[in-house]
């Protein structure tokens, strides 16, 4: 095992206002009037407090530094705008860093996106050519592995049609197949795979794995948890511009989910203070599907009440009880009314079908229920590759995702 | 100490092959990488030669009209309304000679100068040495150049054998290396133009009627002969004049070769190409933050 991939300290700054603005004579002018010391003439009056902001700095990448073995396939996630993109483009050469560094010990060739440069008026067969070389081929690679390009892409009839006349499925699985026989020491994958349909998602999807099994570094951004989880080997969570180590894909999917700010609740009744979800060491209002939970309730003064019995209900989206966690059920823990007291109730595996739930809290004692508090808190479940097929069960079908074997009988 | 001295030999130091950094060195021009995908340059060449001439009636034959109409217009309107001297050549073959190599100045020009602007879409998707654009669009160019000169090579044999004034020479063999000057030129300014239009669009405007003019100002549709004194220093100076006025001579045999004028010329060619390739080597690899 060798490191392929070298991050150090590599940041990216964009200048906010700046970007594409301007002709010869409006900068001319900016410089004449900083010349003369004037406010800048680009700006309305009234808004020379803009100026600042005008060029404003905007780091989309911030300190980013990390290093990838050989044969390790690295998922990268990130919310909308967290730097993923950035962060593959710099990768991709695609454009320089502002400050860093970036060492690569292989051909780097990235799937930003397909079928770039494609040609309408040529055929298949040259657009395959053209976009071989645009990807990083000799034209002598392509010789070589053009049959087999053709036999994936599942287009040998047309392969000598312009590709304008191609159905869009067909053009799609043209510019894959081209792309996934490159044979590159890093493969940079994003979003591809939202192209074709679900059989040829299969197909890429194993391509890529044996891209990785074959000893290459593969770099892959995706939306699909389900898609990181069963792929990649180790995953990083960007936000805003910055990143963690690599770590276990189930950790950073918990770590992505837990960068959403939890919102608050104002519970609470007069005996149920405060109600809590962790997931992986930190609060978080939304999980992934099989992963643990902690529900962490405070009680306030409680004295006189005797014994006590705390309930944790999940309920979905219609209100249902899809499950009930009780003290004096589940565990031999026994409560009784006092001082202020915290208790925590620890969930191994919550196996739900994705989807949005709230949890109840009731407090009961032996005349009956005391307090009952509904929605002290927002539980999202994300879909999470729990039966190893890369699918999840989705609303609607059931409420708890539970592996089971199928095989012939007779 | 020895220990970790040991570990640290038993792990092998990764062979870095390729360095990504914010700067890199004025003349650090990666010709290397370009070198590595000529095969990319010649499919581009290739697509340019094709797709062009797809579902037309004339295809490649558009080569052959352009250069013709424009020669003929010329002789008309230059040689036969205004009555414009041509060294005693024949006015069609003289003009045909500057046409056809000033039309791949031009066409190198204006193609290399959209560079950036042309290819913003694919360039912001993958790394490739962003030269092989405008190194292509100079080779395609070539192709259209080189039907226009067999064209212009079976009229000037015709003219021969019809016994018109015209003496090929010696300097005929100056061709080739007047061709790589000319793609030179334009390949320089063209990649000027188009690592400034990055940030001031305005440029575009200019290079389709600067080109134009500048063909005034360079003896294609005159002789440098029939230049008044006063503004002949100004022509000479032009470094596109030397390289017409000997192309000329060389094939049609009127004309003045003036081997140091065409030297600088030559160093005027390199300057320009250092100048475009520094300012296109800087542009490349931010560009996409500001297109």
């Amino acid at each position: 095992m060798s490191t392929m991939i070298s991050v150090e300290g590599v940041s990216k700054k964009y200048r906010l206002g700046l970007i594409g603005g301007g002709t010869l004579k409006d900068d001319l002018n900016r410089w004449w009037a900083r010349v003369r010391r004037k406010p800048d003439p680009r700006l309305k009056i009234g808004q020379e407090h803009l100026a600042e902001r005008m060029g404003e700095e905007f780091w989309a990448l911030k300190d980013v530094s990390f290093e990838v073995e050989q044969g390790e396939v690295l998922g990268i996630i990130g919310r909308n705008g967290a730097g993923k993109s950035t962060l593959l483009k710099v990768l991709s050469r695609v454009t320089a860093p502002t400050t860093g560094r970036i060492r690569l010990a292989g051909r780097v060739a990235s799937l930003l996106e397909v079928g770039t440069g494609f040609h309408p008026e040529l055929t298949g067969r040259e657009n395959t050519y053209l976009n071989g070389a645009i990807l990083g081929m000799t034209k002598r690679e392509i010789d070589r592995k053009f049959d087999e390009i053709v036999a994936f892409s599942e287009v040998e009839q047309f392969i000598d049609t312009p590709v304008k006349r191609y159905s869009s499925g067909m053009y799609v699985r043209l510019a894959f197949a081209v792309a996934a026989h490159l044979d590159p020491e890093i493969l940079i994958v994003d979003e591809v795979l939202a192209v074709g349909d679900a059989a040829f998602q299969k197909k890429c999807l194993g391509k890529m794995g044996d891209v990785a099994k074959g000893g290459r570094t593969v770099l892959f951004v995706s939306h699909s948890m389900a898609a990181i989880a069963s792929l990649c080997s180790l995953a990083v969570v960007v936000v805003q511009g910055r990143c963690a180590e690599p770590e276990l894909p189930s950790c950073a999917l918990a770590r992505y989910l837990a960068s959403t700010p939890p919102r608050s609740h104002e519970t609470r009744g007069r005996y149920i203070t405060k109600v809590e979800l962790i997931s992986c060491g930190a609060q978080s209002d939304a999980i992934q599907c099989g992963d643990g939970l902690v529900v962490v309730v405070r009680l306030g003064d409680t004295h006189g009440l005797g014994e006590l019995h705390c309930a944790v209900l999940v309920l979905d989206a219609d209100g249902a009880r899809v499950v009930v966690f009780q003290n004096s059920m589940h565990s031999s823990l026994r409560l009784t009314g006092g001082p202020a007291q915290t208790i925590a109730c620890e969930v191994g595996s919550l196996p739900l079908v994705p989807g949005s739930y709230t949890v109840e809290l009731k407090l009961s004692g032996p005349a009956g229920a005391i307090e009952t508090v509904e929605r002290a808190a927002n539980l999202t479940i994300h879909a999470a590759d729990l039966l190893g097929t890369g699918k999840t069960p989705v609303r609607g079908q059931g409420y708890i995702v539970l592996p089971s074997n199928w095989r012939q009988v007779v | 100490m020895s220990i970790s001295a040991f570990t640290n030999a038993s792990v092998p130091e990764p062979h870095w092959i390729a360095e990504i950094t914010p700067q890199r060195g004025l003349f650090d021009l990666h010709l290397g990488d370009l070198w590595r995908y000529r095969d990319l340059v010649f499919l581009f060449v290739r697509r340019d030669f094709v797709s062009v001439y797809k579902q037309t009636i004339l295809g490649p034959a558009w080569h052959i009209i352009q250069p013709l109409m424009t020669t003929v217009v010329f002789t008309i309107v230059f040689g036969n309304i205004a009555n414009l001297p041509t060294d005693g050549l024949p006015k069609f073959l003289f003009y045909m000679a500057g046409n056809v190599l000033w039309a791949y100045f031009a066409g190198c020009v204006t193609k290399t100068s959209e560079t950036f602007v042309a290819n913003a879409g694919i360039f912001g998707k993958v790394y490739f040495p962003r030269l092989v654009m405008p190194l292509s669009v100079v080779i395609s160019n070539l192709i259209t150049f080189g039907i226009q000169m067999l064209i212009f090579l079976g009229f000037l044999a015709y003219f021969y054998l019809s016994g018109a004034p015209v003496r090929p020479n010696r300097w005929l063999l100056a061709a080739p290396l007047l061709i790589v000057m000319v793609a030179g030129l334009g390949l320089g300014l063209g990649i000027i133009v188009s690592a400034l239009t990055t940030r001031y669009r305005d440029l575009r405007h200019l290079v389709g009627f600067g080109v134009q003019l500048l063909m005034y100002g360079t003896p294609v549709v005159y002789p440098l002969s029939s230049v008044p004194a006063k503004y002949q220093a100004l022509i000479r100076w032009n470094p596109a004049t030397p390289i017409i006025e000997t192309f000329r001579a060389g094939f049609l045999g009127g004309g003045q070769v003036r081997p140091l004028d065409l030297a600088m010329s030559a160093l005027s060619v390199l300057g320009v190409l250092a100048i475009g390739l520094l300012l296109f080597n800087r542009v490349e690899r931010t560009f996409m933050d500001t297109v």
